[in-house]
Formats: structure tokens, sequence, C-alpha cells
């Protein structure tokens, strides 16, 4: 096999326990990029070696980029990716045209949460939370790459809009709630705007740069709000929910009437604003976040 | 102004709770505890009293923490309880002689039956408004006092004292052994079957019929009224509310006025249907029971149902088949099937209770055939609550058009932890074939202790500001075929026809 990345990927057997593979950048031209050794299987390596190369690309990484980086022949490549993709451990883009590390491939954080037990943890907080608001309240997860709704609470006037009932999905660009998960799972955010960003009203962000600036906006302000973008007549804010380890697992938010949520500039009103961020601090700790095991 | 709030104190079957609420009823803190449970033999439950009381020391001080509340800023504290569980103590040291006996627990079988055999069944159900059973305070008592050598003697002098959860609590919240209050409630009374629920007061018939000496029973104060003053962990803090806790998510509901009820569904399910000033006696052995009483007030009573087996079938389910991790995966795994494979199970753990009441009845799982798998067992297990409810809804229907009150039940108002369960909520509503709502407070016990104590001392001044944060939070309405819900009742009485049976020497 032959050279042909700055990346080299260096293996060697260790004592102490840390991982068997390293990756430095080295000088080109040497002369083998997977070493071999003896005792070791070579495809559990190989295998290792693609995930650190995903590991240290933000983009997706194509196929034939892969097998250069490695030095491997392409059907190689395409057989051991292939494999980490059916296992879990990498994702493929929509288009199929790369390869990227799944977020979470043993399920250890996102997937750890039944939907059920989500609810009952957060139950007594968005009660107090529409009780406050005397808003229509809403839990969100990210489940299957999509936005469902877990559980909502009624609002004071008895109503709730139909498309943020329990067990709906919703649009994820179209709402607060989906645009608090969009905020923390890039590779989404990327996916969907590649694939297109349907209107559903005539503010719907449509535009991926755009949606792109809003996300980062969330990530900053630790809260998001949809005006009139799903239903003209409706506004939505909502907060992230983190677990233990501070990844974001769920979302909690309202809706409303636009004119009850926000005020002149379309700006979500700080009472509320305070009320959802509380809410979602209070949920998070009944989660485990910022509590010792 | 300083804002004002109001705290209870939920001393629950599985876990003890501190919840402070706003003079909107809005929940702003809230710490939790869970307790040991012990299982010393078959049928056996206990609590450690002192390490409840030793949690309840924690959990005051840490929900004002977490709320960042000034003692200063509660002016009221309301104590709600887990009823019927009974506990004797040393005045001189504060020490419990025994384990806390626990209302589950079913040791006086034997002894109750002793009982009825010589005749006194009809005479103390009159007395008491409820049936002889192992299920309430009195046996137990007996049983603790027979258990300890002398403690009889020493009760009779006053330096043992009996209490329910609520005395313990308030007799250790004001000072213990240096000058504790030791009182009671008369919710919690008529749970014991040594009061008279017609008077509200100790009944010496009955004292007598279960051996007990009158000393060392606390004294019977209004459910709402200002108890005494908090000497530890904080100081300061009026007690204003003692009542049980299916009493309490009674006036947490605001079911305040006859006609009213509610159907909360925690460790046990329980429904209570406000009779107001008029006590209704039971001809399906629903329990007359004493609803609450505000100071200077007459007694406001109240018909109860209860399946004692609700969230405790799940909770067995998940520690002892292990097939659940958390009892909310309950929903998870029954979601997986679409009906319960024609498995049906009787929890009758500690035997059949209202309408049915065989003591020595024991749970059984039935209708099991290669086809049923864990998800089967998960829905029949939610399956029980709905049953059950269609009961209660059914004895308490017909005990009011007997006693000829223009009262009757047809809707259920919800709450509880089980209420987070929607395909459950769903199934309540399928099987009873009535409306289910749940309003915006699940947690309807603790919010009923702070009503309580929040009324009491001033902090609202009628229950119509109460009403107004009584809001809908979610609805379930029957959806399903009237011959599919025959056929599941039909299957449901014949298995508890199997349990009644089950009578296992």
């Amino acid at each position: 096999m032959r050279v042909s990345s700055d990346f080299h990927v260096k293996c060697a057997r260790q004592r102490t326990g840390g991982p068997a593979f390293d990756i430095v950048e080295r000088g080109r031209r040497r002369s083998r990029s997977v070493r071999r050794v003896p005792g070791l299987i070579q495809s559990v390596e190989r295998a290792t070696a693609v995930l650190h190369l995903l590991a240290t690309r933000s983009d997706p990484v194509g196929l034939t980029d892969i097998a250069s980086a490695l030095g491997l022949a392409k059907t190689t490549a395409h057989g051991l990716v292939r494999t980490l993709v059916a296992v879990g451990a990498v994702e493929q883009t929509a288009d199929n045209g790369g390869y990227y590390l799944a977020d979470d491939p043993f399920g250890a954080r996102k997937n750890r949460w039944d939907l059920n037990e989500i609810r009952a943890r957060a139950m007594n907080w968005t009660d107090a939370l529409a009780a406050r608001t005397s808003l229509a309240t809403q839990v969100s997860v990210l489940q299957n790459k999509q936005v469902r709704i877990v559980h909502d609470v009624l609002a004071a006037s008895g109503v709730g809009l139909p498309v943020l009932r329990t067990g709906q999905i919703v649009p994820a660009h179209a709402t607060a709630l989906g645009r608090v998960h969009l905020a923390f799972d890039v590779h989404l955010a990327r996916e969907l705007v590649a694939a297109g960003l349907d209107p559903f009203t005539h503010r719907t962000i449509t535009d991926g740069a755009e949606l792109a600036h809003e996300l980062a906006e969330v990530r900053d302000n630790g809260w998001a709000c949809g005006c009139g973008d799903l239903d003209p007549d409706v506004a939505t804010i909502a907060a992230p929910i983190r677990d233990q380890g501070g990844a974001v697992m769920a979302a909690v938010g309202v809706s409303g009437p636009i004119d009850e949520l926000c005020g002149r500039a379309g700006a979500p009103r700080t009472s509320l604003l305070n009320n959802i961020t509380g809410s979602a601090r209070a949920i998070s700790r009944a989660m485990g976040h910022g509590q010792l095991t | 102004m300083t804002t004002r709030y109001v705290a209870a104190i939920d001393q629950g079957t599985s876990s003890t709770r501190c919840i402070i609420y706003d003079r909107g009823g809005v929940m702003v803190s809230m710490a939790q505890r869970k307790h040991t449970q012990y299982f010393p033999e078959p049928g056996w439950v206990e609590h450690d009293a002192l390490e409840i009381w030793k949690l309840v020391q924690r959990l005051i001080p840490e929900a004002l923490r977490v709320g960042g509340i000034d003692p200063q800023q509660l002016v009221g504290l309301g104590i709600t309880n887990q009823r019927e569980t009974t506990v004797i103590w040393d005045r001189t040291t504060g020490i419990p002689l025994h384990r806390a006996i626990v209302w589950q627990d079913t040791r006086t079988t034997e002894m109750v039956e002793g009982l009825r055999a010589q005749g006194v069944a009809s005479d103390a159900e009159h007395r008491t408004g409820a049936p002889l059973s192992n299920y309430f305070s009195a046996p137990r008592l007996r049983w603790l006092l027979d258990a300890h050598p002398g403690a009889r003697t020493a009760a009779a002098e006053g330096t043992i004292l009996f209490g329910t959860m609520d005395s313990w609590l308030v007799w250790n919240l004001t000072g213990g052994v240096d000058g504790g209050l030791h009182v009671t409630d008369p919710t919690n009374a008529s749970r014991t079957m040594l009061m008279n629920i017609a008077t509200a007061q100790w009944d010496p018939e009955l004292l007598e019929v279960f051996d007990i000496p009158a000393a060392m029973l606390p004294e019977i104060r209004p459910s709402l009224s200002r108890v005494g003053v908090t000497v530890t962990p904080v100081a300061g803090i009026p007690i204003s509310a003692v009542i049980g806790d299916q009493q309490a998510a009674l006036v947490g509901q605001t079911a305040l006025r006859a006609g009213e009820s509610k159907y909360t569904l925690g460790t046990g399910g329980f429904l209570l249907f406000n009779t107001g000033t008029t006590l209704v006696r039971s001809r399906h052995g629903l329990i007359t029971t004493v609803a609450f009483q505000m100071d200077g007030q007459p007694i406001r009573y109240a018909l109860e149902g209860s399946n004692p087996t609700a969230g405790a079938l799940v909770e067995w389910i998940r520690q002892n088949l292990g097939i659940i991790g958390t009892p909310a995966e309950i929903e998870t795994l029954a979601s997986t099937v679409d009906d319960n494979g024609g498995c049906y199970i009787v929890p009758a753990f500690s035997g059949l209770h209202a309408p049915h009441w065989v003591s020595a009845s024991r749970g059984l799982i039935v209708g099991l055939t290669s086809y049923v798998t864990r998800g089967h067992l998960a829905r029949a297990a939610l399956e029980t609550n709905a049953f059950a409810a269609r009961s209660m809804v059914a004895a308490l229907n017909d005990d009011l058009a007997a006693a000829g009150v223009a009262m009757s039940l047809t809707e259920l108002v919800v709450d509880g932890g089980m209420t987070a369960n929607n395909t459950l909520m769903q199934t309540i509503a399928d099987i009873c074939d009535v409306t289910v709502t749940r309003p915006q407070m699940s947690e309807a016990v603790a919010l009923g202790a702070a009503y309580a104590a929040g009324l009491s001392v001033g902090l609202w001044t009628d229950e119509q500001q109460l009403r107004r944060n009584w809001h809908t939070a979610a609805v379930w309405n029957p959806d399903i075929d009237p011959a599919d819900r025959r056929r599941r009742v039909a299957n449901w009485s014949m298995a508890v026809d199997l349990a009644t049976q089950w009578n296992p020497a």
C-alpha cells in the first residue's frame, strides 16, 4: 500500500491501556499508512482507522477520499464503511456522497431515554409552565431524525394547535422546538438543508444560510422563537432540555397567538422567555443535569 | 411587598416530598427523597419512621434553598400523608418501638377474621363507616401492642404514643420530646377504625374491641386549622393543615363541594366523591370517610373506592419481573402490542378491596398462552386500573342513587404520577365509558395540602380563588366498540371471581 495523505495512522501496542491508534501528522512517503502489528486483527485496525479519519473532519468525507487517505483500495474502503454504517458507527449523507461519524453510535446519550420516562419527569414542570403562561405547552425529542411531540398540556383556554399535540411530528425548521433540536444536531441541519426546506407560510425559513444563522442565534441565546412560520397566526418559543452530560436531549416550549408571545418587531416577551428557560432548567435538573450520580 | 408562599410535605408510600407553591397555586420548588421499603415476610410491609423524619428534616431546607425562598416567606405548611400506616413511639426518647406498619400490610388478616367471628363486624362498620378489614390502623396497633411486652401498660400511662404518619411528623416538627404536639385530623382518624364517623371523636366501644388505651391516641383537630408552629428543622413555620393524602387530592382538585370528585393514581388508585355534609353509607363496600373539616365548620364527607395496587403493580413488575427499567417504561412496553392478548391480571396483593373485600385473597394472572408476551402483561397490568375504576364508579353511582341524593359521577377527573401514562388514561376512558380529564396539576396531593394550609391562614380567602387555578391539561374520550368493552369487562369479572375463590391455606 502506498501513502497519499498527510495523515498517518500509527498503530502501537500500548501497555497503558490507551487507544491502540493514533493519528499523527507526519511527513509524506512513509511506507504504509496502516501498519500491522502482529497478533491484532487487521479489519478492526482498518475500520478504526476509518473512524479516526472521520473524527478529524467536520464535513462528510467521500469514499474516494477515505480510500486514498488510508491508502486502501476503493473496494476495501467501501466494504469497511458499508459495515460501519450497518453497525451504526458511521452515517451516510442523504445524497450518499459522504460519510461522517455517527453522533452517538452506541446510544449512550440520546437513545438512553424512554419517551414515556421523559414525559413522567417533565410533567410537573410543564404543568407549572402552562399554569404560569396560560399557553399550550409541549415537550419534544429528536427521534429517527424527526422532531416528535412527546407531551403536551392544553392552553388555559382548553385548546392547543393540532399539529403540536402528543405523538405528532413537526417540521424541524419551522418551529421553535424543531430549531432547538437542529441547533444541536449539525448533521441533521445540513441534511435538511440539502433536501430542501418546505415553506408552510411566507415566514418559514427556506434558505439554508438563513437557517444556519438562525441556529447559531439559538445556540448563543439558549432559546428559539418562531413567529408564524408554521401557522400564520401561531408563534412558538422553546428552550433545550439537557441530560446529565449536558447534551441536548429534548426541548420544551409554548405555543399560542403571536400577539401573546411576541412584542413589537416579533421579539419574544421577556417574562415568557424567563418562564420557559426556567422550566427547561428545572426539567434538565430532573433529567440529572447538574446532579452528581 | 415580599412574595408569600405556602409549603406542603407529602409523606407518601414510596417517597416524601416538600413542595413550595406561590399564591397562584403554581409549584416553584420541589425536593423529593425515597425511603426504604421493608418486606420482612410475605404480605408484610414496613417503613422506618425515623428514616422518614430524617428525610423531612433535609427536604424542607432543600426546597427553600432550591426555590431561593426565605423561611419567613412561608405563611403556612400543610402536612399530607399515606393513611392507615401505623407507628408507635416512646414520648420520652422519640424512638419508635417498631418499624411503621404500612397500609398495604396484611399481617392482621387472621386477627381481623377472628374479630369477625366474634360478631363485631356490622357494629364496627356502622361506627366507622368502613367495612371491618386489615386495611385500617386499629388491627395493626393492636398487633404492635401485643408484640411488645409492656407496651400496652406504658401506653395507658401515656409514655407510648400512637400515630399515623401525620401525627408522627407534627410531633417531631413541633419539638418532639421537648413538647411536641400529639395531634391528628378527622381524615386520618377516620382511617384508623377507632373514630366514630358521625361524631369525629375516638369511639370508646371501638377502643375496647381493639384493646387500645385511649391515653396513647392523638387529639383530633380540624384538618384546616392552626395546629402549631415548627421548632425544627426550620423554626417558626405555622403548620396550618393536616390532611390524609387522598382527601388532600380532593382539595387540590378543588372538589370542595358536594357532587365533585377525583380519581388519584399513585401507588394505589383512589376514587373519592364529595357528599358534602351528608353521610352516605355504602351498600357495595365503599368506604364512608371524612373529606375534610375546616376550623369551626361541620365535617364534610366523601365516599371512597380504592384499588391498592395501581402504581404498586407497575413497581412490582419493574422490581420482581425486571421487564422494565423505570415505571414510565411500562407504557413503552404496553405500546408494543394492541391488546392484552387474552391475559388478565388481578393484583390482589393485599386482598381484594371495594367492592369485594376479601382479605385473604391473593393476586393472579389468567389467560396465559404461548402467544402472550411481556407487552401483553404490561397492557394487562395497566388495564387493571381501568377495570377497578369501572367497578368503583358503578358501586358509587348505585350507592348515591340508593341514598336518594341527587348526585352521580359522570366524568373522571384524574391526578397522580400515573396520569403521565397516556395509554392508561385512554384505557380508563374506554373501559369506564366516561371522559377522563387531567388538570394542570398532576401532583394534586401536595397541592391540596398547600391549598388547605393557605386557606387556613388566609393566603386565599375563598375557594373561588382556587377554582380559577384549575385548568384542563388533557382530555381522553371513550373510543372503543361497546361490544369489545362488554367482552373485556366480562372477562375481567371472571378473573376477579377466580381471585375471590383463590383463598390459599
